[in-house]
């Protein structure tokens, strides 16, 4: 089981939280073609390595945030606030364990 | 050798000391006419397929560890297809016939047991799904059919059907042809058999590339043991599809989660068929060694890590425990996760990619044992003519832009 960090409340058992799939899809208004739409809808990263993820503690602040984690080692790396940009790592630079 | 009851009785006399390998473990070459990554049994039915069917001898299975050592060897060997859709009944029906006399065509018993698969019932939302499933499989020809739990418990005396528990059985469908095979025997077989026919199987093997032409097409792969050059790949890497396909820079709706299972201490025959709960997130079999074959759910997140939650198992658990309260003190031997590579709609992808040459089989997610013969059969029509079968024309990628979906997710939540 993980033990996420929210950044309004602080480390919770993963038990509190529902995901919510991966973080940063955007979708481009001007643009409505099947092919995009079906990019949009349905294409996913799935890293084997470090994904930018939404969680929401739907049992404790009830917020959406964000959380990069290494897929391979479950090792959470960063979380931050809905709505800031992607923490780079290369200062914490932290090795999967 | 064959396997005979002439050759098993020469054998116990010579003390069992004389059988041979039952495959090659040949070098790479430096080219091959195919190659298939991925050494599940769906990559070895592929690449038996295309020997048997197609006279493709010149190629090869490329595994990184050894076979059926992914999610052919994790699984809990569930057989049935009583899918929803036509597309899905076509699939799992092919497999379905395959199974049949899979055991007499690779001369390797794979122990395919039809004992039933009893899927379990418990509010008026499963009750109408299943009977929509029964009514739908029955127009096709596929067999499935409604039970009363006591009909239910008829089949499967230790199911517990009192109406007083958190979840009672309300009613049931079963598929008599649905049951169970040795997972490991259906690797180890079409594997033996794909060898006797010239397919090389390089284990050991990582694909760490994919390199392309300059028309963009296929020209071979990096591997931990050297380059090997080819026209035309098939990927059938289960939970590491999208990684090997970013190899070749393609983007796919693919997730892959840890799903798990685990097996009790072996105890005389209590369960004589598959039972299984959507529900509530259980399902059991009782393997011939004795040991209850249990699987649960998948984790909530993307994950490669090959282990599962531990409150993910505590929760089927709890499930198998109130469903069947004679096996509550029984130990649990082994606990174990698969990576599983989860579609939009729970129906796999079986076809052509945007880079000619590179073909794909993936998507199988949580269910896809049941169809290995099915599915290696319709791909190497799909790798060895370049067009697909006309059962696995509709699970193409392009589904995905066009929106014609085969939606069993909608259908069945969750599916093994
Ligand atoms: C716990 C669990 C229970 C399940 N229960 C059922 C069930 O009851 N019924 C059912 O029908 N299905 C079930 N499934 C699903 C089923 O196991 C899969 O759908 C099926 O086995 C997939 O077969 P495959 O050959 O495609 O994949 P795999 O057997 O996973 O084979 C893929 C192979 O690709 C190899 N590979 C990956 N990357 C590379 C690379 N870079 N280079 C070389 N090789 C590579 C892997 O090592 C692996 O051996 C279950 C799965 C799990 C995990
Ligand atoms: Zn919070």
């Amino acid at each position: 089981m993980l033990l996420i960090p929210c950044p309004y409340c602080g480390p919770r058992s993963e038990l509190e939280f529902k995901h919510a799939g991966e973080a940063h899809i955007t979708r481009e208004p001007q643009v409505a073609d099947d092919q995009a739409w079906g990019e949009f809808l349905y294409t996913r990263t799935n890293p084997k390595g470090i994904i930018a993820e939404r969680w929401r503690h739907t049992s404790g602040c009830g917020r959406f945030f964000n959380c990069l984690r290494d897929t391979v080692s479950d090792n959470i790396l960063a979380t931050y606030k809905s709505g800031e940009p992607r923490p780079s790592l290369e200062t914490s630079g932290e090795p999967s364990r | 050798m064959r396997f005979s009851l002439l050759s098993l009785i020469r054998q116990s006399f010579a003390h069992n000391t004389g059988w041979p390998e039952q495959w090659r473990s040949p070098e790479p070459k430096p080219s091959y006419d195919a190659i298939i990554i991925g050494g599940g049994g769906h990559g070895l039915a592929t690449a038996y397929y295309m020997a048997a069917e197609h006279g493709m001898r010149n190629i090869a299975v490329v595994e990184k560890g050894w076979i059926g050592g992914g999610n052919t060897g994790r699984n809990t060997t569930i057989i049935r297809s009583n899918y929803l859709w036509e597309e899905s009944e076509a699939l799992y029906g092919h497999a379905m016939t395959l199974w049949q006399d899979l055991s007499q065509v690779l001369n390797y018993n794979v122990m395919y047991s039809p004992r039933g698969v009893m899927m379990l019932a418990h509010n008026i939302h499963d009750v109408q799904v299943f009977k929509r499933h029964v009514h739908a499989n029955r127009l096709a020809g596929t067999d499935n059919e409604w039970l009363t739990p006591e009909q239910a418990k008829a089949f499967c005396p230790i199911l517990n059907i009192s109406k007083d528990i958190r979840y009672p059985v309300i009613g049931a469908s079963l598929q008599r042809r649905g049951g169970t095979a040795r997972h490991d025997a259906v690797a180890w077989g079409y594997a033996r058999a794909a060898s006797a026919l010239g397919v090389d199987i390089l284990q050991n093997c990582e694909v760490t590339a994919i390199t392309r032409d300059a028309s963009g097409a296929v020209a071979g792969i990096e591997t931990t043991r050297g380059t090997i050059a080819t026209k035309r790949i098939g990927v059938v890497a289960a939970g590491n599809t999208s990684h090997v396909m970013s190899m070749a820079g393609v983007r796919l709706p693919l997730e892959s989660y840890p799903l798990q299972a685990l097996v009790s201490e072996p105890v005389k025959p209590v369960m004589p068929c598959v039972v299984m709960s959507n529900t509530i997130h259980a399902y059991m079999s009782q393997s011939d060694k004795g040991e209850l074959v249990i699987g649960a759910g998948t984790d909530a997140y993307i994950s490669y890590s090959q282990t599962g939650g531990l409150h993910i198992a505590t929760h089927t658990l709890d499930a198998i425990c109130e469903m069947f309260p004679n096996v509550r003190r029984l130990r649990m031997l082994r606990n174990w996760g698969g990576i599983v590579d989860v579609t939009p709609d729970r129906s796999p992808i079986i076809g052509k990619t945007p880079v000619p040459g590179l073909f794909l089989n993936c998507g199988w997610g949580t269910g896809g044992f049941k169809a290995t013969p099915g599915s290696g059969h319709v791909f190497a029509h799909q790798v060895a003519t370049g067009e697909p079968h006309p059962i696995n024309a509709p699970f193409s990628l392009d589904r995905f832009r066009t929106g014609r979906l085969i939606d069993e997710a909608a259908a069945a939540a969750v599916a093994h």
